[in-house]
């Protein structure tokens, strides 16, 4: 019976991953066309969409059918890579990763035609479609990879179009060097990942990535491997204190790629996570309790510095931040609970993170777009220029409203359920007698502290961005964003809904998931139903739905006579627009609570005397590692070598010069020794 | 057979004097193709039969050397209408004495080397050393990217000279590579060279400098 299984699956069982190879090939070249056609031509857009809308479609299926166990390989490449043949596979765990890569993929490119028209933008339009294709391609490549080295091929794949795409309008100072910043952390996460399949090679004897393999490992192997894991992939995750170069390349990179990296690309970082720890059975108990620490830390200090942002886009890339924190805390759960022998916190906790990597990649993209098409409508991303857009853009304010209350994590959307799983898991951990437990215990509260803290941000946005009075002209005069727009951010908000309202349906993917992740679980494995009333749940979620939805009606009916005052006008003879309580006012008693780690610079106002001149207040806040531990440090070493300037200063003679001196100080030298 | 060979490697010896001691681009580019005539012949000589890589490298040498990089230069000096090294870091006769005093390190150095007893009685060595040397002199003191280009040929044809010695051991392969490189290096900086003319009007490399960030 299982040589049988094996034969089929060694004669060509391997539809799955032949769609998904066909769906790399298709995104991969689905930027190629457009280099081809004239600059203004608005052809090369159009054929890049329908390519990568295939391709997701194509690769959709393929992910789909992996959940139904048929055709998933193993797949041998016909070629050979440093003395073996690479190995591709599909499990659950690959395809749960693999919807957001292609849902996000298709619906940002076709964002992208109403965001980043050829017309408008012919110098960067078809570089930027080139890379979308590439990033996807490159994404899906490393999720099948059973072989250290294609997924590796795949990953700098990923990350250098990553970096074309961030720096797409490299015309622009800031674009430029959130780019080189983001350049230099995705070069030292791959040396990390160098680093450890190097490792694993040494230790296993091959490069391939199996369980089976990792069996003879020596605790010390196990333990190096870990160590490298976290920071290769926590860079390309943005756990917290390897985040800095994700603020930067978020805000500066164009609304759409801002939704792919921050939606699909930090995932991918923790698919490496999840993928590298199912591969190594047994995780001592101080594994578990690193990550539930890093993940402590990237939730509190990750919304925390989204209070302190001025910036609407900079301020979504710190709630990334926090999100791969909650995402990380249900990984560490599950670890604590693989480590110790407890399926439930396993089945809880990996749940809680695996759906949480569906659910943000859906809501952070969802808000991403609306950004993106508030910046095209106001041409800024500060928050305080902006106001009153639910009027001029009530479409987009309907659709980001949608994706901050998933984001804060409030039912009935996708991010209660999510966060529901990770507070179950956390909660049954605190009840557990030993030791563990009360460490467990310190991590739920942070959750919840960060829970408040994000809907507090969501306020602050929502209120100043889409409420009150527009500050600015160019607020007041903001257009709606075009339907190729809006309609990708409405399959978002409806998978947001959909998943909030029945998370019964999500379920048997994530147990898959959960069977595939920790195999030696086997039967003893509890389906997620038996462990939280799924149903009970989409009850509830439904009827709170439809009290809102009631609701909302209502009062729409109820429509009084609208009178035009200011929002608040505080008796002012003449109110404007720009005296509305501001965002950074809003979030100015939570920002004052955490000065000890926010420290915010203020500049200005000095008020000397009754009748003082016009004058201006700039607060800003820093980030925690790059500008006050990286920047300071790379100043240092830069002073040191100070003195080295001078030999270094682009001129080509200089440099052939020392060649030759140093040529002949050898010749010199062998001649001394041939002389001797 | 050796006569021949080292009466050869004297004339490149020569040439390299010549084109340190040129002060005219032009010239200057002739002198280096002559070299590279004068090599494409040297295989022939090296080994008294003639052989298929021999052959075949010598064809590819003068191919290149002699007639494919001087024509894409003088094209490219003729574009860019400049005539003469104005400015070198040193004068002509200061570094003919150097091209001399390099001339004269390379043969006492190779008296120095363990070689075997049927290349210690050739050139071969010194005047590939002479000839490395004089393409770096070229390099560091002349600053019009033209005259940096014959620099590169000059430092190859001394590479090349040196690759006779090995021409059984070494593999034809990695000489062919050496010369491709050259090649394109050489294509490049010549479309570069208009464009530096066109933006800086002036060929001299040091104005690159203002690119650096």
């Amino acid at each position: 019976m299982i040589e049988a299984a094996q034969a089929a699956a060694a004669t060509g069982a391997v539809v799955s991953l032949v769609l998904i190879l066909v769906a790399i090939v298709l995104t991969a070249a689905s930027g190629l066309p457009g280099l081809f056609v004239a600059r203004r031509s608005a052809r090369g857009q159009w054929v890049a969409a329908v390519m990568t809308v295939l391709g997701a479609a194509i690769g959709l299926a393929g992910a789909g059918l992996a959940f139904t166990k048929r055709g998933v390989g193993p797949l041998e490449l016909p070629f050979t890579v440093m003395g073996g043949r690479p190995v591709l596979a599909m499990d659950s765990l690959s395809a749960l990763f693999l919807v957001p890569v292609f849902l996000v993929g298709a619906l940002g490119c076709l964002y992208g035609l109403g965001y980043w028209p050829q017309s408008r933008h012919a110098r960067t339009g078809a570089k930027l479609r080139l890379f979308w294709g590439l990033l996807l391609a490159g994404m899906t490549l490393l999720i099948v990879a059973r072989n250290g080295l294609v997924f590796l091929l795949g990953w700098e794949v990923m990350a250098l179009s990553a970096f074309f795409l961030i720096s797409t309008e490299d015309h622009r100072a800031p674009c430029r060097q959130a780019g080189w910043i983001y350049l230099i952390a995705t070069h030292a996460g791959t040396l990390a990942l160098f680093a450890m399949f190097a490792l694993w090679r040494w230790s296993t004897g091959s490069y391939e990535l199996s369980a089976a393999a990792a069996e003879g490992m020596s605790p010390a192997a196990r333990n190096g491997v870990f160590v490298l894991a976290l920071l290769g992939f926590g860079l390309k995750a943005g756990v917290m204190p390897l985040h800095f170069w994700l603020p930067a390349a978020h805000a500066n990179a164009p609304s759409h790629v801002s939704a792919i990296l921050s939606g699909v690309m930090l995932k991918i970082g923790v698919y490496g996570l999840v993928r590298v720890f199912s591969l190594l059975p047994g995780p001592p108990p101080a594994w578990g309790g690193v990550i539930l620490l890093l993940a402590a830390i990237s939730a509190l200090l990750g919304v925390v510095f989204a209070l302190g942002q001025h910036d609407l886009k900079r301020l979504l890339a710190y709630h990334s931040v926090e999100n791969i924190g909650i995402i990380l805390m249900g990984l560490g759960l599950a670890m604590l609970g693989r480590s110790l022998q407890r399926p439930d916190w396993v089945v809880l906790g990996l749940a809680g993170c695996l759906l949480h990597v569906w659910n943000h990649s859906f809501f952070k993209s969802l808000l991403f777009f609306c950004a993106g098409s508030v910046v095209q409508g106001a041409r800024t991303r500060q928050i305080d220029r902006l106001g009153g857009l639910a009027r001029t853009m009530p479409w987009t304010a309907m659709l980001f409203l949608v994706g901050a209350v998933a984001i804060c994590g409030l039912p009935p959307l996708n991010g209660f359920i999510s966060e529901l799983l990770v507070y179950l898991g956390l909660l049954r951990g605190v009840v557990a007698p030993d030791g563990v437990g009360s460490a467990v215990a310190i991590v739920a509260p942070v959750l919840a502290i960060v829970g408040a803290l994000a809907v507090a941000c969501f306020v602050k946005v929502y209120g100043a961005v889409f409420l009150g009075h527009s500050r600015t002209p160019a607020a007041a005069g903001a257009r709606e964003a075009p339907l190729s727009m809006r309609a990708p951010a409405m399959v978002l908000g409806a998978a947001c809904v959909v998943i909030g309202l029945a998370p019964i349906a999500v379920a048997p993917l994530l147990d898959a998931g959960i069977a595939d992740w920790m195999p030696e679980l086997g039967s003893s494995a509890i389906p997620l139903g038996d462990l939280v009333p799924l149903g009970a749940l989409s009850v509830t979620a439904t009827a709170l739905a439809a009290v809102i939805v009631v609701a909302v009606v209502l009062l729409a009916r109820r429509r009084r006579a609208v009178r035009g005052v200011g929002t608040w006008d505080c008796g002012y003879a003449r109110p404007t627009g720009r005296m509305q309580y501001t965002a950074s006012s809003f979030a100015q008693s939570i920002v004052a609570l955490f000065h000890w780690v926010l420290r915010t610079r203020t500049q200005g106002p000095r008020v000397d005397n009754a009748f003082p001149a016009a004058t201006w207040m700039h607060t800003h806040v820093d980030d925690l590692v790059l500008d006050r531990v990286l920047l300071p440090a790379a100043e240092a070493v830069g002073g040191w070598f100070r003195w080295f300037h001078r030999f270094q200063q682009g001129l080509t003679h200089r440099y052939v010069l020392y060649v030759l001196v140093t040529v002949i100080l050898l010749f010199l030298w062998a001649a001394l020794g041939a002389l001797s | 057979m050796t006569n021949e060979l080292n009466a050869l490697l004297v004339l490149v010896l020569v040439i390299n004097l010549v084109a340190l001691g040129t002060g005219r681009i032009l010239a200057l580019i002739r002198v280096a193709a002559l070299q590279g005539a004068l090599l494409g012949v040297l295989p022939f000589l090296v080994h008294q039969h003639v052989t298929f890589p021999a052959v075949l490298m010598a064809v590819v040498a003068i191919a290149l050397k002699c007639i494919a990089i001087p024509a894409i230069m003088i094209r490219a000096l003729r574009d860019a209408q400049i005539k003469r090294e104005l400015e070198p870091l040193i004068g002509v006769l200061p570094s003919i004495l150097l091209g001399a005093a390099a001339t004269a390190f390379a043969l006492l150095f190779s008296n120095q080397l363990p070689l075997t007893p049927q290349d210690a009685g050739s050139l071969l060595v010194p005047a590939s050393m002479a000839t490395i040397l004089t393409g770096f002199i070229l390099l560091t003191t002349r600053f019009k990217a033209l005259t940096q280009v014959v620099g590169y040929l000059v430092l190859e044809n001394g590479i090349f000279i040196f690759g006779m010695l090995l021409i059984d051991a070494m593999p034809f392969v990695v000489e062919v590579g050496v010369l491709l490189d050259l090649f394109v290096g050489i294509f490049v900086i010549c479309i570069i060279t208009n464009h530096i003319n066109a933006a800086f009007s002036s060929m001299d490399t040091r104005r690159i400098v203002t690119l650096k960030e």
